[in-house]
């Protein structure tokens, strides 16, 4: 029982990581249909000019701020530059524009940060809160505290703001939108900002618990991946469920079963679910888009 | 116009044959080292010093007019850690470059990969990776020269039954180093009469082991011991700082590096570990016969890169050995330069004393690992 109690915990914080990460696929995936895969670089990049702004000395809490503010900078350049020449390309050409667009990010961060891995100190005070037996860090808190407060203002956002709504408007139909005055580029390139800057925001509060490398974004985003199509993509509450689930899911599998096959447990849970339904946990049918 | 143009083109072209033909005339052949490094990628904080040193005491063997008048031309490939890009450069370097001995396989994995091709091609190959079974068993042409897994596991499980625990703990990552150290553990430990009671695993990019340790902790384990390299084991050790357990901790050789301790903070003190003399080079007794090597070689990559780690050293170890054995063969001719690698006897390197026999084509023996304590943020010589 005692065991039990930590698994859950250490689940619910990898989780919660998991699950800020898988946020920032939401808003780019709902203003296009595309899903991001340089959104682990964002993450990355948030964490690295932090770390090396904090290096030469600039407070910790102006370091975090020009960080979100350079990683919302690389997310315009990267629609800029990279996504709306390609104006007419299909969702899948647009993706795999993405996906070398992470691999370049990941090259400049390779030659601007070096390849050593960086920590960042965490928030506060690191002492170990307890509960019963088990433990759990205070930055860990500050983590579910950063996913609750980004996913309802991702959530309102969409929901009650014009921007967000005309930003959905985009992705059901884009002449449409066009039509009714919403100016689809811009759009778009206001939801590349908008999520690098939070996947920078990630970046910022899961560093000083799990370090960061030029590299290290790749990882977390395949994990934020997954448990966005777990959770439902473009559905920021799923995003938040799939991550707490699949978080779960590897703590508890690791600790019960074998430590061996925790991943090989956790794809095993995402493949049922995406078997019986195939739009994730939370995620709308494909009917409803028509 | 054009006239002239073409003069100086003919002259030039003159003048290059010359010189050339000049240059070959009086010198020695070139010895062509080749190497295959992990400088990018995950193992890159292995692969990026062996780089630099390679280059930095190659350049200067030249500067000084090569071994015994041969200079070196040194011809080096990434991998990126990537065991077929290092099949395909070692194939390169032997078929295009044609080089005489090569230096590199910065990873178990890389290396592994290229044995096969360098016995059937008859080329000297100096390994700087650390898995046992590049060199056991013996092959003719593979050689290597950082301390093995199952030197640090028993290292490790000499220090414990000094300290009289007999119950370990087992913890390791998904990595080709992990893995080997793993089964290196489990082998050696009945040896030394300790018993594994728990044998938990993580992926070395995951975020949080405290899962793992939670089932090592409700085992009556008296020691963990965490086989890895990177940042998974500094999460390991902030996870068992977190949840509160006291018992002694070993890591291997794979976190002898600063980097360990700046990342695992407070966490990193009392852990014990077994390393290369090199990170304590000068806490060692002055009659340390290693004392005069390290330190040159610290101070001289120090002046030129920043903080010298023990896998640099590892090249260091693998270029002079090369270095000695083509002095004493007085030629480089490839076989004549194997049989003297293996004839190595009494050299001081970085790892330790090396003597390679017929038998043993790595040449330490146990006395090369040192233990240490971190203490206060800091390495520390037990013994």
């Amino acid at each position: 029982m005692d065991q039990l109690l930590q698994f859950l915990i250490s689940g619910l914080t990898v989780g919660s990581i998991y699950a800020l990460v898988a946020l920032g696929f939401s808003i780019i995936y709902n203003a296009s249909d595309v899903v991001n895969f340089a959104q682990g670089e964002f993450v990355m990049i948030g964490a690295m000019s932090a770390i090396f702004m904090l290096k030469a000395g600039i407070s910790y809490p102006l370091a975090a701020f020009l960080a979100i503010v350079i990683t919302a900078g690389v997310g315009l350049a990267l629609d800029k530059f990279a996504i709306e020449p390609a104006k007419n390309a299909t969702v899948v050409s647009t993706i795999i524009i993405t996906i070398g667009a992470s691999i370049f990010l990941r090259g400049a961060a390779l030659l601007i940060w070096g390849k050593e891995i960086y920590g960042l100190p965490p928030f506060t005070n690191n002492d170990p809160i307890r509960i019963g037996n088990a433990t759990i860090l205070p930055q860990n808190l500050w983590v579910m505290l950063g996913t609750a407060v980004t996913v309802f203002a991702v959530k309102y956002f969409f929901d009650h703001t014009r921007m967000g709504k005309a930003i959905l408007a985009c992705s059901f139909n884009k002449k449409a939108a066009y039509l009714v005055g919403i100016n689809v580029k811009r759009m778009l390139l206001i939801s590349y900002g908008l999520s690098a800057a939070l996947g920078a925001m990630a970046g910022l509060l899961v560093t000083p618990i799990t370090f960061m490398s030029y590299n290290a974004g790749v990882m977390l985003g395949l994990k934020g991946f997954c448990a966005a199509i777990l959770g439902g993509m473009g559905n920021s509450m799923g995003a938040v469920l799939g991550g707490v689930l699949l978080g779960i899911v590897e703590t508890v599998g690791a600790g019960f079963i074998s430590s061996g096959y925790k991943d090989a447990i956790a794809f095993l849970v995402i493949m049922l679910v995406l078997f019986i339904k195939p739009s994730g946990l939370l995620g709308k049918g494909e009917a409803e888009r028509v | 116009m054009r006239f002239c143009r073409n003069l100086v083109m003919i002259l030039a072209v003159f003048s290059l044959v010359l010189f050339s033909s000049g240059f070959t005339a009086h010198a020695k052949d070139t010895l062509k080292i080749g190497s295959i490094l992990a400088v990018t990628g995950p193992a890159s904080f292995l692969g990026d010093p062996e780089l630099k040193t390679l280059q930095m005491y190659i350049d200067e063997i030249n500067a000084n007019g090569g071994i015994n008048g041969h200079k070196i031309e040194f011809v080096h490939y990434d991998t990126k850690g990537r065991a077929k890009e290092a099949k395909n450069f070692v194939n390169r370097l032997i078929k295009k470059d044609k080089v005489d001995v090569i230096i590199g396989g910065t990873t178990s994995g890389n290396s592994l990969a290229v044995i096969d091709i360098v016995q059937r091609a008859k080329v000297p190959f100096i390994s700087l990776a650390g898995s046992i079974k590049i060199v056991e068993p013996v092959k003719k042409w593979v050689f290597k020269t950082p301390h093995t897994d199952k030197m640090a596991a028993e290292k490790i499980f000499a220090d414990m039954k000094k300290r009289g625990i007999t119950k370990a703990a087992l913890i390791t990552g998904n990595g080709g180093f992990d893995k080997s150290g793993r089964a290196q553990c489990l082998a050696m430990a009945p040896k030394y009469g300790i018993e594994i009671v728990a044998d938990e695993k993580y992926d070395n990019a995951d975020t949080d082991m405290t899962t793992q340790l939670t089932k090592i902790r409700s085992t009556d384990a008296q020691a963990i011991i965490n086989f890895g390299f990177g940042k998974a084991p500094a999460i390991v050790a902030k996870n068992i700082k977190q949840l509160g357990i006291k018992l002694p901790v070993y890591e291997s050789h794979g976190v002898a590096s600063k980097k360990f301790i700046e990342l695992a903070g407070d966490a990193a003190n009392g852990i014990r570990l077994p390393a290369a003399a090199l990170i304590v080079a000068d806490q060692l007794p002055n009659d340390d016969p290693q004392k005069k090597v390290l330190l040159a070689y610290k101070k001289k990559y120090e002046a030129k890169y920043g903080p010298v780690s023990t896998f640099g050293g590892h090249a260091y170890d693998a270029l002079f050995i090369t270095v000695e054995a083509v002095k004493r063969a007085g030629t480089i001719d490839r076989a004549k330069i194997r049989d003297e690698i293996e004839n190595t006897h009494g050299f001081v390197g970085t790892g330790g004393v090396f003597n390679m026999s017929p038998t043993d084509h790595l040449g330490l023996n146990l006395d090369a690992f040192k233990m240490i304590e971190i203490e206060n943020g800091n390495w520390k010589l037990l013994y």
